[in-house]
Protein backbone atom coordinates (compact mmCIF):
# COMPACT_ATOMS: atom_id res chain seq x y z
CA UNK A 1 0.00 0.00 0.00
CA UNK A 2 1.17 3.53 -0.95
CA UNK A 3 2.15 5.84 2.23
CA UNK A 4 0.82 9.24 2.36
CA UNK A 5 2.91 12.19 0.95
CA UNK A 6 3.80 15.52 3.25
CA UNK A 7 0.78 18.24 2.62
CA UNK A 8 2.48 21.00 0.80
CA UNK A 9 0.84 22.79 3.76
CA UNK A 10 4.33 21.43 5.70
CA UNK A 11 6.91 23.32 3.63
CA UNK A 12 8.63 26.64 5.06
CA UNK A 13 9.15 27.84 1.48
CA UNK A 14 8.73 31.90 2.07
CA UNK A 15 10.25 34.16 4.25
CA UNK A 16 8.29 35.92 6.91
CA UNK A 17 7.43 32.47 8.51
CA UNK A 18 9.18 33.57 12.02
CA UNK A 19 10.68 31.11 14.21
CA UNK A 20 9.73 27.61 13.90
CA UNK A 21 7.15 26.71 15.82
CA UNK A 22 9.07 22.95 16.11
CA UNK A 23 12.26 24.69 17.15
CA UNK A 24 13.69 22.73 19.88
CA UNK A 25 11.16 20.55 19.80
CA UNK A 26 12.41 17.41 17.43
CA UNK A 27 15.63 15.86 18.11
CA UNK A 28 17.50 13.43 16.19
CA UNK A 29 19.62 10.33 18.21
CA UNK A 30 20.39 7.07 16.57
CA UNK A 31 21.96 6.98 13.80
CA UNK A 32 22.08 3.30 11.85
CA UNK A 33 24.43 2.63 8.33
CA UNK A 34 24.67 -0.57 6.49
CA UNK A 35 28.12 -1.50 4.81
CA UNK A 36 28.69 -0.29 1.13
CA UNK A 37 28.70 -2.13 -2.33
CA UNK A 38 29.59 -0.54 -5.86
CA UNK A 39 26.81 -2.58 -7.25
CA UNK A 40 24.56 -5.04 -6.19
CA UNK A 41 25.26 -8.50 -6.75
CA UNK A 42 21.90 -9.99 -7.23
CA UNK A 43 22.17 -11.52 -4.09
CA UNK A 44 19.15 -11.41 -1.78
CA UNK A 45 21.33 -10.83 1.23
CA UNK A 46 23.08 -7.56 -0.17
CA UNK A 47 20.30 -6.10 -1.59
CA UNK A 48 18.71 -2.26 -0.99
CA UNK A 49 16.12 -3.87 0.72
CA UNK A 50 18.63 -5.99 3.24
CA UNK A 51 21.05 -3.11 3.44
CA UNK A 52 17.86 -0.52 4.88
CA UNK A 53 17.01 -3.30 7.20
CA UNK A 54 20.58 -3.44 8.63
CA UNK A 55 20.87 0.39 9.30
CA UNK A 56 17.17 0.47 11.02
CA UNK A 57 18.35 -2.08 13.60
CA UNK A 58 21.65 -0.16 13.97
CA UNK A 59 19.67 2.93 14.46
CA UNK A 60 17.35 1.48 17.18
CA UNK A 61 20.64 -0.09 18.71
CA UNK A 62 22.24 3.11 18.51
CA UNK A 63 19.89 4.70 20.45
CA UNK A 64 19.71 1.82 22.86
CA UNK A 65 15.63 1.49 22.06
CA UNK A 66 13.48 -1.64 21.70
CA UNK A 67 12.09 -1.35 18.72
CA UNK A 68 8.44 -1.31 20.10
CA UNK A 69 9.00 2.05 20.81
CA UNK A 70 8.96 2.79 17.01
CA UNK A 71 5.58 4.43 16.35
CA UNK A 72 6.53 5.91 12.69
CA UNK A 73 8.49 6.05 9.46
CA UNK A 74 9.01 8.41 7.02
CA UNK A 75 10.74 6.80 3.87
CA UNK A 76 12.14 8.38 0.61
CA UNK A 77 11.35 5.13 -1.82
CA UNK A 78 12.97 6.57 -4.64
CA UNK A 79 16.70 5.21 -5.23
CA UNK A 80 18.15 6.45 -8.48
CA UNK A 81 20.94 4.95 -9.87
CA UNK A 82 23.53 4.91 -12.26
CA UNK A 83 21.67 2.57 -14.48
CA UNK A 84 18.48 1.93 -16.27
CA UNK A 85 16.23 -0.30 -15.28
CA UNK A 86 12.82 -1.58 -15.55
CA UNK A 87 10.79 -0.48 -12.43
CA UNK A 88 8.59 -3.36 -12.93
CA UNK A 89 10.80 -6.32 -13.30
CA UNK A 90 9.81 -9.31 -11.35
CA UNK A 91 12.04 -10.01 -8.48
CA UNK A 92 15.09 -12.62 -9.00
CA UNK A 93 14.60 -16.42 -8.33
CA UNK A 94 15.10 -16.99 -4.80
CA UNK A 95 13.84 -13.96 -3.57
CA UNK A 96 10.59 -14.48 -2.20
CA UNK A 97 12.70 -17.68 0.07
CA UNK A 98 14.26 -14.81 1.44
CA UNK A 99 11.83 -12.10 1.84
CA UNK A 100 8.07 -11.59 2.06
CA UNK A 101 6.75 -10.00 -0.54
CA UNK A 102 4.72 -6.86 -1.06
CA UNK A 103 2.51 -6.66 -4.15
CA UNK A 104 5.51 -4.56 -5.99
CA UNK A 105 7.83 -6.52 -6.95
CA UNK A 106 10.55 -4.04 -6.82
CA UNK A 107 10.21 -3.28 -3.16
CA UNK A 108 13.41 -3.86 -1.61
CA UNK A 109 15.40 -4.43 -5.25
CA UNK A 110 14.92 -0.83 -6.77
CA UNK A 111 12.41 0.78 -4.26
CA UNK A 112 12.24 1.65 -1.51
CA UNK A 113 8.76 0.18 0.52
CA UNK A 114 7.64 0.61 4.61
CA UNK A 115 5.04 -2.24 4.10
CA UNK A 116 7.61 -4.36 2.94
CA UNK A 117 9.85 -3.07 5.77
CA UNK A 118 7.10 -3.70 8.05
CA UNK A 119 6.51 -7.46 6.49
CA UNK A 120 10.42 -8.25 7.00
CA UNK A 121 11.37 -6.77 10.18
CA UNK A 122 8.34 -7.99 12.25
CA UNK A 123 10.07 -6.33 15.48
CA UNK A 124 8.20 -3.03 14.52
CA UNK A 125 5.16 -3.66 15.54
CA UNK A 126 3.81 -0.59 16.60
CA UNK A 127 4.33 1.49 13.45
CA UNK A 128 1.04 3.84 13.14
CA UNK A 129 2.38 6.66 11.27
CA UNK A 130 3.66 5.97 7.37
CA UNK A 131 5.17 8.65 5.37
CA UNK A 132 6.57 9.01 2.04
CA UNK A 133 8.68 11.52 1.37
CA UNK A 134 9.65 11.54 -2.28
CA UNK A 135 13.22 12.11 -4.24
CA UNK A 136 15.34 12.99 -1.56
CA UNK A 137 16.42 12.25 2.14
CA UNK A 138 16.52 15.59 3.10
CA UNK A 139 12.63 15.74 2.45
CA UNK A 140 12.21 12.64 4.47
CA UNK A 141 14.13 14.29 7.37
CA UNK A 142 12.23 17.69 6.34
CA UNK A 143 8.79 15.56 6.65
CA UNK A 144 9.43 13.80 10.10
CA UNK A 145 10.63 17.12 11.77
CA UNK A 146 6.86 18.13 10.99
CA UNK A 147 5.77 14.88 11.99
CA UNK A 148 7.17 14.89 15.35
CA UNK A 149 6.50 18.59 15.85
CA UNK A 150 2.84 18.19 14.65
CA UNK A 151 2.31 14.82 17.40
CA UNK A 152 1.74 12.79 14.53
CA UNK A 153 4.60 10.28 15.77
CA UNK A 154 6.94 10.15 18.67
CA UNK A 155 9.67 7.89 18.06
CA UNK A 156 10.27 7.76 14.24
CA UNK A 157 12.03 5.92 11.89
CA UNK A 158 13.92 8.20 8.71
CA UNK A 159 14.91 6.35 6.37
CA UNK A 160 16.56 5.55 2.98
CA UNK A 161 18.40 3.03 0.21
CA UNK A 162 20.60 3.07 -2.60
CA UNK A 163 20.65 0.71 -4.78
CA UNK A 164 23.17 0.63 -7.99
CA UNK A 165 22.53 -2.35 -10.55
CA UNK A 166 25.62 -3.71 -12.93
CA UNK A 167 25.99 -1.83 -15.71
CA UNK A 168 27.56 1.34 -17.69
CA UNK A 169 25.76 4.84 -16.20
CA UNK A 170 23.29 5.30 -18.19
CA UNK A 171 25.55 5.26 -21.18
CA UNK A 172 23.44 3.90 -24.38
CA UNK A 173 20.75 2.80 -22.13
CA UNK A 174 17.10 2.73 -22.28
CA UNK A 175 15.76 6.16 -23.78
CA UNK A 176 19.19 6.97 -24.85
CA UNK A 177 19.40 4.64 -27.12
CA UNK A 178 16.80 4.78 -29.37
CA UNK A 179 16.34 6.88 -32.52
CA UNK A 180 13.18 9.25 -31.00
CA UNK A 181 12.82 10.83 -28.14
CA UNK A 182 9.79 10.87 -25.87
CA UNK A 183 8.94 12.81 -22.76
CA UNK A 184 10.64 15.46 -20.85
CA UNK A 185 14.18 14.72 -22.08
CA UNK A 186 13.02 15.25 -25.49
CA UNK A 187 13.64 18.91 -25.00
CA UNK A 188 16.83 18.54 -24.02
CA UNK A 189 18.04 15.11 -23.55
CA UNK A 190 18.88 15.35 -27.46
CA UNK A 191 21.84 17.45 -27.40
CA UNK A 192 23.15 14.16 -25.39
CA UNK A 193 24.19 16.20 -21.91
CA UNK A 194 25.24 13.57 -19.02
CA UNK A 195 23.98 14.24 -15.54
CA UNK A 196 26.73 16.77 -14.83
CA UNK A 197 26.38 18.81 -17.52
CA UNK A 198 23.50 21.37 -16.60
CA UNK A 199 25.90 22.07 -13.29
CA UNK A 200 28.68 22.34 -15.50
CA UNK A 201 27.14 24.76 -17.46
CA UNK A 202 26.00 26.99 -14.97
CA UNK A 203 29.52 26.75 -12.94
CA UNK A 204 31.35 27.39 -16.10
CA UNK A 205 28.77 30.68 -15.71
CA UNK A 206 29.82 31.34 -12.35
CA UNK A 207 33.36 31.31 -13.30
CA UNK A 208 33.06 33.89 -15.92
CA UNK A 209 30.86 36.24 -13.62
CA UNK A 210 33.68 35.84 -11.09
CA UNK A 211 36.70 35.20 -12.25
CA UNK A 212 36.81 31.87 -11.27
CA UNK A 213 38.63 28.46 -12.65
CA UNK A 214 38.05 24.87 -12.70
CA UNK A 215 41.29 24.43 -11.21
CA UNK A 216 40.25 26.34 -7.74
CA UNK A 217 38.07 23.25 -7.27
CA UNK A 218 40.87 20.81 -6.34
CA UNK A 219 41.73 21.65 -2.07
CA UNK A 220 38.08 21.23 -1.81
CA UNK A 221 36.96 18.26 -3.58
CA UNK A 222 40.80 16.95 -1.90
CA UNK A 223 39.43 17.68 1.07
CA UNK A 224 36.00 15.96 0.26
CA UNK A 225 38.09 12.30 0.16
CA UNK A 226 40.32 13.54 3.03
CA UNK A 227 37.32 13.04 5.08
CA UNK A 228 35.03 10.61 3.90
CA UNK A 229 37.95 8.29 4.30
CA UNK A 230 38.10 9.24 8.08
CA UNK A 231 34.34 7.49 8.07
CA UNK A 232 34.84 4.22 8.49
CA UNK A 233 30.77 3.38 7.29
CA UNK A 234 31.88 5.36 3.50
CA UNK A 235 32.13 3.32 0.51
CA UNK A 236 35.82 4.94 -0.26
CA UNK A 237 37.15 3.73 3.10
CA UNK A 238 35.70 0.13 3.08
CA UNK A 239 36.80 -0.36 -0.78
CA UNK A 240 38.97 2.22 -2.17
CA UNK A 241 40.79 3.71 0.71
CA UNK A 242 43.39 5.99 -1.75
CA UNK A 243 43.44 9.63 -1.15
CA UNK A 244 43.57 12.04 -3.81
CA UNK A 245 45.86 14.60 -4.78
CA UNK A 246 45.40 17.99 -6.62
CA UNK A 247 47.59 16.72 -9.22
CA UNK A 248 44.79 13.72 -9.62
CA UNK A 249 41.53 16.22 -9.65
CA UNK A 250 43.47 18.29 -12.18
CA UNK A 251 44.52 15.16 -14.52
CA UNK A 252 40.66 13.85 -14.33
CA UNK A 253 38.87 12.60 -17.45
CA UNK A 254 36.30 14.97 -18.44
CA UNK A 255 32.78 14.34 -18.52
CA UNK A 256 31.72 17.65 -19.64
CA UNK A 257 34.07 20.13 -19.33
CA UNK A 258 34.24 21.79 -16.75
CA UNK A 259 33.16 18.66 -14.97
CA UNK A 260 35.50 16.19 -14.64
CA UNK A 261 35.01 12.69 -13.15
CA UNK A 262 36.10 13.67 -9.60
CA UNK A 263 33.34 16.06 -9.76
CA UNK A 264 30.79 13.35 -10.01
CA UNK A 265 29.39 10.91 -7.38
CA UNK A 266 30.03 7.44 -7.78
CA UNK A 267 26.71 5.10 -7.43
CA UNK A 268 27.08 2.86 -4.58
CA UNK A 269 24.45 0.27 -2.93
CA UNK A 270 23.93 1.93 1.11
CA UNK A 271 21.30 2.66 3.25
CA UNK A 272 20.82 4.76 6.48
CA UNK A 273 17.95 5.12 8.97
CA UNK A 274 18.43 7.94 11.33
CA UNK A 275 15.78 7.96 15.02
CA UNK A 276 13.87 11.02 15.01
CA UNK A 277 11.92 11.98 18.54
CA UNK A 278 10.88 14.49 21.06
CA UNK A 279 13.56 15.62 23.55
CA UNK A 280 10.77 14.03 26.68
CA UNK A 281 11.17 10.38 24.53
CA UNK A 282 14.91 10.88 24.18
CA UNK A 283 15.81 10.91 28.04
CA UNK A 284 16.13 7.32 28.28
CA UNK A 285 18.34 7.03 24.81
CA UNK A 286 21.91 6.19 24.68
CA UNK A 287 22.97 9.10 22.66
CA UNK A 288 22.60 13.11 22.97
CA UNK A 289 20.11 14.79 21.07
CA UNK A 290 20.86 16.65 18.29
CA UNK A 291 18.07 19.75 17.74
CA UNK A 292 16.26 20.68 15.00
CA UNK A 293 16.18 24.11 14.97
CA UNK A 294 14.40 25.18 11.75
CA UNK A 295 14.45 23.59 8.00
CA UNK A 296 13.08 25.04 4.89
CA UNK A 297 12.20 24.33 0.55
CA UNK A 298 12.83 25.83 -2.46
CA UNK A 299 11.59 24.18 -5.12
CA UNK A 300 12.53 25.16 -9.05
CA UNK A 301 11.04 27.71 -10.63
CA UNK A 302 12.44 26.88 -13.98
CA UNK A 303 11.94 29.36 -17.48
CA UNK A 304 13.98 27.07 -19.21
CA UNK A 305 15.57 24.04 -20.55
CA UNK A 306 18.41 24.13 -17.70
CA UNK A 307 18.38 26.72 -14.88
CA UNK A 308 20.37 29.69 -15.03
CA UNK A 309 23.16 30.82 -12.85
CA UNK A 310 20.88 33.83 -11.52
CA UNK A 311 18.20 31.30 -10.53
CA UNK A 312 20.48 29.27 -8.52
CA UNK A 313 21.79 32.31 -6.82
CA UNK A 314 18.20 33.49 -6.20
CA UNK A 315 17.14 30.04 -4.88
CA UNK A 316 20.35 29.62 -2.54
CA UNK A 317 19.89 33.05 -1.17
CA UNK A 318 16.51 32.40 -0.32
CA UNK A 319 17.25 29.49 1.30
CA UNK A 320 20.20 30.72 3.59
CA UNK A 321 17.48 33.62 4.35
CA UNK A 322 14.59 31.66 5.35
CA UNK A 323 16.70 28.89 7.63
CA UNK A 324 18.10 31.71 9.87
CA UNK A 325 15.27 33.37 9.96
CA UNK A 326 13.54 30.23 11.69
CA UNK A 327 16.24 28.90 13.58
CA UNK A 328 17.20 32.51 15.05
CA UNK A 329 20.28 32.34 14.39
CA UNK A 330 22.92 33.85 11.63
CA UNK A 331 25.80 32.69 9.49
CA UNK A 332 28.11 33.70 12.00
CA UNK A 333 26.81 31.02 14.15
CA UNK A 334 27.36 28.05 12.20
CA UNK A 335 30.21 25.72 13.49
CA UNK A 336 30.21 23.97 10.35
CA UNK A 337 28.07 23.63 6.78
CA UNK A 338 27.64 20.52 5.51
CA UNK A 339 25.25 20.81 2.09
CA UNK A 340 25.17 18.55 -0.64
CA UNK A 341 27.61 18.24 -3.29
CA UNK A 342 27.11 15.37 -5.36
CA UNK A 343 27.77 17.64 -7.82
CA UNK A 344 31.00 19.32 -6.60
CA UNK A 345 30.51 21.77 -8.72
CA UNK A 346 27.35 23.40 -7.01
CA UNK A 347 28.40 23.28 -3.99
CA UNK A 348 29.76 26.71 -3.39
CA UNK A 349 26.11 28.41 -4.25
CA UNK A 350 25.42 26.50 -0.88
CA UNK A 351 28.13 27.49 0.44
CA UNK A 352 27.26 31.21 -0.89
CA UNK A 353 23.78 31.17 -0.13
CA UNK A 354 24.16 30.96 3.83
CA UNK A 355 26.92 33.40 3.43
CA UNK A 356 28.96 30.79 5.21
CA UNK A 357 32.26 32.08 6.21
CA UNK A 358 32.00 35.13 4.08
CA UNK A 359 33.82 38.54 5.16
CA UNK A 360 31.19 40.47 4.07
CA UNK A 361 30.98 38.76 0.38
CA UNK A 362 27.71 37.67 -0.75
CA UNK A 363 28.86 35.73 -3.79
CA UNK A 364 31.51 35.00 -5.81
CA UNK A 365 33.92 34.13 -2.46
CA UNK A 366 33.40 30.70 -1.94
CA UNK A 367 36.31 29.50 -4.40
CA UNK A 368 38.59 31.64 -2.94
CA UNK A 369 37.67 30.13 0.85
CA UNK A 370 38.44 26.64 -0.79
CA UNK A 371 42.15 27.95 -0.94
CA UNK A 372 42.61 29.11 2.83
CA UNK A 373 41.87 26.20 5.50
CA UNK A 374 38.66 24.37 5.21
CA UNK A 375 39.69 21.21 6.62
CA UNK A 376 37.90 19.95 10.03
CA UNK A 377 41.08 21.45 11.90
CA UNK A 378 39.99 24.73 10.77
CA UNK A 379 37.97 27.48 11.47
CA UNK A 380 36.02 27.18 8.58
CA UNK A 381 35.15 23.57 8.22
CA UNK A 382 33.73 22.90 5.03
CA UNK A 383 31.61 19.40 4.17
CA UNK A 384 33.33 17.79 7.07
CA UNK A 385 31.19 14.40 6.07
CA UNK A 386 33.07 13.94 2.77
CA UNK A 387 30.08 14.31 1.05
CA UNK A 388 29.26 12.09 -1.79
CA UNK A 389 32.21 13.13 -3.25
CA UNK A 390 33.98 11.66 0.15
CA UNK A 391 31.98 8.67 0.76
CA UNK A 392 29.78 7.37 -2.50
CA UNK A 393 26.51 9.01 -3.51
CA UNK A 394 23.66 8.63 -0.94
CA UNK A 395 22.65 12.63 -0.44
CA UNK A 396 22.26 12.18 3.40
CA UNK A 397 26.56 12.28 4.36
CA UNK A 398 25.90 15.30 5.03
CA UNK A 399 23.01 15.00 7.72
CA UNK A 400 24.32 12.26 9.39
CA UNK A 401 27.49 13.67 9.90
CA UNK A 402 25.16 17.26 11.34
CA UNK A 403 24.57 14.67 13.87
CA UNK A 404 27.37 13.22 14.83
CA UNK A 405 29.29 16.12 14.63
CA UNK A 406 27.19 17.68 17.03
CA UNK A 407 26.86 14.49 19.29
CA UNK A 408 30.86 14.89 19.56
CA UNK A 409 31.33 11.69 17.84
CA UNK A 410 31.60 12.42 14.17
CA UNK A 411 35.03 10.18 12.38
CA UNK A 412 35.81 13.76 11.18
CA UNK A 413 34.78 15.50 13.99
CA UNK A 414 36.00 19.30 13.72
CA UNK A 415 37.94 20.46 16.57
CA UNK A 416 36.19 24.01 17.21
CA UNK A 417 33.47 23.38 19.41
CA UNK A 418 30.28 22.03 17.32
CA UNK A 419 27.47 24.07 17.97
CA UNK A 420 25.13 24.67 15.21
CA UNK A 421 25.21 22.84 11.85
CA UNK A 422 23.56 23.20 8.32
CA UNK A 423 22.66 20.38 5.77
CA UNK A 424 20.68 20.22 2.89
CA UNK A 425 20.42 18.49 -0.45
CA UNK A 426 19.89 18.52 -3.44
CA UNK A 427 20.20 21.23 -6.01
CA UNK A 428 20.78 24.69 -5.23
CA UNK A 429 16.91 25.55 -6.58
CA UNK A 430 15.76 22.61 -5.11
CA UNK A 431 16.78 22.17 -1.61
CA UNK A 432 15.23 20.73 1.70
CA UNK A 433 18.02 21.72 4.56
CA UNK A 434 17.61 22.20 8.02
CA UNK A 435 19.71 23.70 10.85
CA UNK A 436 21.13 21.41 13.76
CA UNK A 437 21.95 22.53 17.02
CA UNK A 438 23.81 20.94 20.02
CA UNK A 439 21.36 22.82 22.13
CA UNK A 440 17.39 23.75 21.62
CA UNK A 441 18.54 27.24 22.22
CA UNK B 1 25.20 15.95 -35.41
CA UNK B 2 22.43 12.59 -35.62
CA UNK B 3 19.73 13.86 -32.77
CA UNK B 4 16.95 11.56 -31.50
CA UNK B 5 13.70 12.90 -33.27
CA UNK B 6 11.48 14.53 -30.59
CA UNK B 7 8.07 12.80 -30.72
CA UNK B 8 5.06 15.33 -30.27
CA UNK B 9 2.41 15.29 -28.31
CA UNK B 10 -1.04 16.75 -28.43
CA UNK B 11 0.45 19.00 -25.76
CA UNK B 12 3.44 20.62 -27.22
CA UNK B 13 2.89 20.00 -30.74
CA UNK B 14 2.62 24.19 -31.42
CA UNK B 15 6.02 24.15 -30.59
CA UNK B 16 7.47 20.87 -33.03
CA UNK B 17 4.53 22.21 -35.77
CA UNK B 18 6.42 25.63 -36.00
CA UNK B 19 9.58 24.34 -35.63
CA UNK B 20 8.48 22.61 -38.93
CA UNK B 21 7.72 25.60 -40.45
CA UNK B 22 10.95 27.39 -39.47
CA UNK B 23 8.85 29.35 -36.55
CA UNK B 24 9.95 29.51 -33.25
CA UNK B 25 7.43 29.85 -30.78
CA UNK B 26 7.28 29.05 -26.73
CA UNK B 27 4.99 29.26 -24.33
CA UNK B 28 3.50 32.54 -22.18
CA UNK B 29 1.64 33.34 -19.06
CA UNK B 30 -0.28 36.85 -19.84
CA UNK B 31 -0.78 36.69 -16.00
CA UNK B 32 3.11 37.19 -15.41
CA UNK B 33 4.22 38.62 -18.50
CA UNK B 34 6.29 35.75 -18.83
CA UNK B 35 7.68 33.27 -21.23
CA UNK B 36 8.52 29.55 -20.47
CA UNK B 37 10.31 26.96 -22.25
CA UNK B 38 10.51 23.94 -22.41
CA UNK B 39 6.69 23.72 -22.66
CA UNK B 40 4.36 22.68 -18.95
CA UNK B 41 0.96 22.09 -18.43
CA UNK B 42 0.98 25.47 -16.27
CA UNK B 43 3.19 28.60 -15.67
CA UNK B 44 6.05 27.61 -13.71
CA UNK B 45 5.76 30.71 -11.08
CA UNK B 46 2.06 31.47 -10.68
CA UNK B 47 0.48 27.97 -11.91
CA UNK B 48 -1.97 29.88 -14.47
CA UNK B 49 -2.65 26.80 -16.94
CA UNK B 50 -3.77 29.46 -19.14
CA UNK B 51 -1.02 29.54 -21.54
CA UNK B 52 -0.78 31.21 -25.28
CA UNK B 53 1.87 30.51 -28.16
CA UNK B 54 3.93 33.37 -29.09
CA UNK B 55 6.46 33.51 -32.07
CA UNK B 56 9.71 35.14 -30.54
CA UNK B 57 12.25 36.95 -32.76
CA UNK B 58 15.17 33.96 -32.81
CA UNK B 59 17.35 35.76 -31.47
CA UNK B 60 19.10 35.07 -28.52
CA UNK B 61 22.84 34.97 -26.86
CA UNK B 62 25.65 32.21 -25.74
CA UNK B 63 25.32 32.18 -21.80
CA UNK B 64 26.99 29.63 -21.27
CA UNK B 65 28.89 25.88 -22.76
CA UNK B 66 30.38 22.31 -21.63
CA UNK B 67 32.40 19.75 -24.05
CA UNK B 68 30.40 17.11 -23.43
CA UNK B 69 33.52 13.88 -23.26
CA UNK B 70 30.96 10.98 -21.88
CA UNK B 71 27.24 11.42 -23.85
CA UNK B 72 24.30 8.75 -22.68
CA UNK B 73 22.86 9.23 -26.28
CA UNK B 74 24.20 6.33 -28.04
CA UNK B 75 23.69 8.42 -31.29
CA UNK B 76 25.69 11.07 -30.25
CA UNK B 77 28.81 9.20 -29.19
CA UNK B 78 30.66 9.00 -32.29
CA UNK B 79 30.60 12.66 -32.43
CA UNK B 80 32.49 12.88 -28.97
CA UNK B 81 33.85 15.48 -27.84
CA UNK B 82 31.05 18.02 -28.94
CA UNK B 83 30.00 22.00 -27.67
CA UNK B 84 26.65 22.02 -25.77
CA UNK B 85 25.67 25.93 -25.23
CA UNK B 86 22.77 27.21 -23.27
CA UNK B 87 20.83 30.22 -25.33
CA UNK B 88 19.35 32.61 -23.75
CA UNK B 89 16.25 33.93 -25.84
CA UNK B 90 16.26 37.93 -26.93
CA UNK B 91 13.15 38.15 -25.21
CA UNK B 92 13.62 37.01 -22.07
CA UNK B 93 17.21 36.02 -20.71
CA UNK B 94 16.26 33.13 -18.06
CA UNK B 95 14.54 31.55 -20.90
CA UNK B 96 16.93 28.99 -22.25
CA UNK B 97 17.44 26.86 -25.05
CA UNK B 98 20.44 24.26 -25.86
CA UNK B 99 22.43 24.23 -28.75
CA UNK B 100 25.48 21.98 -30.70
CA UNK B 101 26.43 25.24 -32.16
CA UNK B 102 27.18 23.70 -35.66
CA UNK B 103 30.03 25.12 -37.17
CA UNK B 104 31.62 26.55 -33.97
CA UNK B 105 34.86 24.25 -33.01
CA UNK B 106 34.50 22.45 -29.49
CA UNK B 107 36.22 24.42 -26.87
CA UNK B 108 36.23 28.02 -29.16
CA UNK B 109 32.66 28.79 -27.61
CA UNK B 110 32.12 32.74 -27.97
CA UNK B 111 30.39 33.02 -24.52
CA UNK B 112 27.92 36.42 -25.24
CA UNK B 113 28.02 36.50 -28.87
CA UNK B 114 24.63 36.51 -30.75
CA UNK B 115 23.05 33.49 -32.35
CA UNK B 116 19.91 33.31 -34.74
CA UNK B 117 17.92 30.30 -34.37
CA UNK B 118 18.31 27.43 -37.28
CA UNK B 119 15.82 24.53 -37.74
CA UNK B 120 17.51 21.32 -37.97
CA UNK B 121 15.86 18.12 -39.35
CA UNK B 122 16.67 14.98 -37.26
CA UNK B 123 16.96 11.70 -39.19
CA UNK B 124 14.36 9.05 -37.79
CA UNK B 125 11.18 10.98 -38.10
CA UNK B 126 11.92 14.20 -40.09
CA UNK B 127 10.73 16.35 -37.39
CA UNK B 128 12.77 19.47 -37.13
CA UNK B 129 14.08 20.91 -33.93
CA UNK B 130 15.51 25.02 -32.92
CA UNK B 131 19.69 25.06 -32.97
CA UNK B 132 21.65 28.20 -33.46
CA UNK B 133 24.13 29.67 -35.27
CA UNK B 134 26.71 32.64 -34.39
CA UNK B 135 26.35 35.53 -36.53
CA UNK B 136 27.94 38.76 -36.88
Amino acid sequence: MTAPIAPHSWHRNREGLGIWEGRGKVVATGVGSSPTARRWDERPETSMGALTIIAIRKAIEDAGISPDEIDGIVLTPDSTTGVSNNPHAPAPEGWSDVFKMVDFPQAGITRGDIDWLLLNMPELKNVKFKMNAPTCMSVAFTNAAEAVNRGLTGTCLVVRGWHNLAGRYYVGQGAAALETASGPGKYGGIWGMPACATTAMIFEEYCNKYGKNHDMMAPFVVEERRNGLMNPDGFFTQHRPEMITVDDYLSGRWIAKPANIYDNDLPIQAALAVIFTTPELAKHHAQKPVYILNHAQTRPELQGAIPTLAEWERASDRMGRMLYEGAGIGPEDLSFENMYDGFTLFHQFHVEGLRFASRGEKRGYALDLYQTDISIEGPNPVSPSGGNSGNGRTRWWNHRDCILQLQGRSPSQITRKAEYGVSGAHMPNFCDALIWGASPD
Amino acid sequence: MQKQSPVPTEFDKPFYDACNEDRLVVQHCAACNRFQFPPRAMCSRCGNASLDWQQVSGRGRIQSRVVVYDSPVSALIPDQPFNVATISLEEEPEVIMLSHLPGVPVDKVPIGAAVEVIFETTPATGQKVPEWRVVG
